[in-house]
This record gives structure tokens, sequence and C-alpha cells, in this order.
């Protein structure tokens, strides 16, 4: 395993703590990674799009 | 001789038979230009609509790098270069798989998705992602490293505590191991596969004000309310 992994994986994780609240760093930037995409698929627009009148099957 | 050669020449219709009556019924389910269209309405066209086929691309590399580490085994992916790349891979592509699944499920939920009859499509979509927590669960089990040690006894205590130990002993590898690479993806292959066929069968749900201004909109609210 490279040495750089193997040190990561030797040391606890990192742990944000609020109040009753405590979350891994990884989960924490998971999560906010998925509210993220969420946010930018419901602003972005979409390349290409053109009504065709389709009926939804 | 003759008659009973007749006899056996003698086809019966279409609709006596149990693959004659499977066949229509799949065609009046599902015809078709239902199961692959090549239009869709223009409320598809948004970034939304597309995380569930990159759901089901994520869940394909899934499959594929699964196969190649059960025909190579630990021994290989443990230690070798090739073995890290595609342990690495199966990882990350179920990292993505869930990644996208959750923000296909915030889109369909605040779409109110189970709208116009499509209960039983957001039913497989919930059994599906509870069958896929299962899978990634025992895919931590069987790392064979610390981290799965740690996961795994952890997982006992819950797992004993509310009453199911008995049945699903995650300190026997071997169950884990089988229950990761043969029954659980089995069940989350069918379920997505009936999941498809039911998004294809009942169609794209609309957004909750796509039809605001028509009068269309009557017929989706009424099929709501049936």
């Amino acid at each position: 395993m490279p040495p750089l992994i193997s040190a990561a994986l030797d040391n606890p994780a990192t742990y944000f703590s609020w109040g009753w609240l405590q979350i891994s760093v990884g989960n924490l930037i998971v999560i906010l990674v998925m509210f993220v995409l969420f946010i930018l698929a419901l602003v972005l627009p979409f390349p290409g799009g053109h009504d065709d009148g389709g009926d939804g099957s | 001789m003759t008659a009973e050669v007749e006899s056996h020449t003698v086809a019966p219709a279409p609709g006596d038979t149990w693959t004659g009556k499977l066949r229509d019924r799949v065609v009046r389910e599902l015809p078709p230009d239902k199961l692959l269209p090549d239009r869709q309405p223009s409320y598809v066209g948004s970034w939304i609509y597309v995380f569930g086929v990159l759901t089901i691309a994520a869940l394909l590399v899934v499959v594929a790098t699964g196969v190649v580490l059960t025909l190579e085994g630990p021994e290989w992916y443990h230690i070798s270069d090739v073995g890290h790349f595609f342990n690495s891979l199966h990882f990350w592509s179920v990292q993505l798989f869930f990644i996208f699944m959750v923000v296909h499920l915030w889109g369909k939920f605040w779409m109110a998705a189970w709208r116009g009859r499509r209960a039983m499509t957001w039913i497989t979509g919930v059994v599906s992602f509870i069958v896929s927590l299962a899978t990634a669960f025992t895919g931590y089990l069987m790392q064979t490293n610390a981290d799965s040690q740690w996961i795994t006894f952890e997982a006992k205590d819950g797992l004993n505590a509310v009453g199911i130990g008995a049945w699903f002993n995650v300190t026997s590898l071997g169950q884990t191991m089988l229950l990761h690479v043969c029954t659980l993806p089995l069940v989350v292959g069918l379920i997505v596969v009936l999941h498809v066929l039911l998004v294809r069968k009942r169609g794209v749900v609309p957004p909750i004000d796509a039809f605001k201004n028509e009068p269309a909109a009557a017929s989706d609210t009424a099929e709501v309310a049936s």
C-alpha cells in the first residue's frame, strides 16, 4: 500500500461536533456534495432541450 | 394413423396457452414504443432527471468490477497493483451509486413522484435503496481488514440488540461473502429491473406544475385521487 494511504489509515478520522451532532469530515463532505449536486441539477440549464410534445410515456 | 397426425398438427388458439396469455399481457402492459421510446416530453430536459440513469450506470460499473474481483480473489485485490485498482473502482463506483441514488431520491420526493398511479414505482425504488444498503454493508464486512473487523463487531451488537442476530451472523465471513456476491446483488438487480419497467409503463413523472395552465392537469390530479 502506498505510504501516503497507509499513513492516512493509521490516523483516526477527524470529527466535527455540534452539541449532540457528531459527524466525520468524510461523511460531511459526501452530504455536502449531494446537496450541491441537487441544487446544481435544479438551476443549471439542460443543453439541447426542446419541446417535442411528448406525452410522458 | 392419419387421424393421429392431424390431431398433433392442430394448433391451439394463442389465448388458450399460458405462453400466449403471457405474451399478450406483456405486449398489452408494455408495448415496444413504451419499453424503448425514442422521444420524451420536454420536462425531461432537466439535470434532475439524469440521476436515475446515472445511478444505473454506476451500478453497472459496480457489478462489472465486482465480477472481476470474484474471479481473481482477495489475494489478488489486496496485494497486486491491478487488484488494488479494481478494488478501488468497485469501492468508488459504490460511493457514486449511493450519491446519485440519494440525489435521485430527493428529486423524486420533492416532485411527489408517486403521483399518477406510480406508487409501485416509488415503492420499488425504496426497496432497492434498502437492499442496496444491506449489500454495501456486507461489502464493508468482507474487506478482511481492520476496518471490517471494527464494523463487524459493532454491527454484531446492533443486530443482536434488535433480535435478528441468529439469522444474520455478521462474524461469519462465509455467510457475509455469499450474501454480498450472490443473494443481495441478485435481489438489487431484479428490483432495479422491475423499477425501470414500471417507469417505462407509467412514464416519467411530470413536475408538479407541468400542466397547471392546461386542462390535462385535471387528469393527473384525478389519477392521484384514485
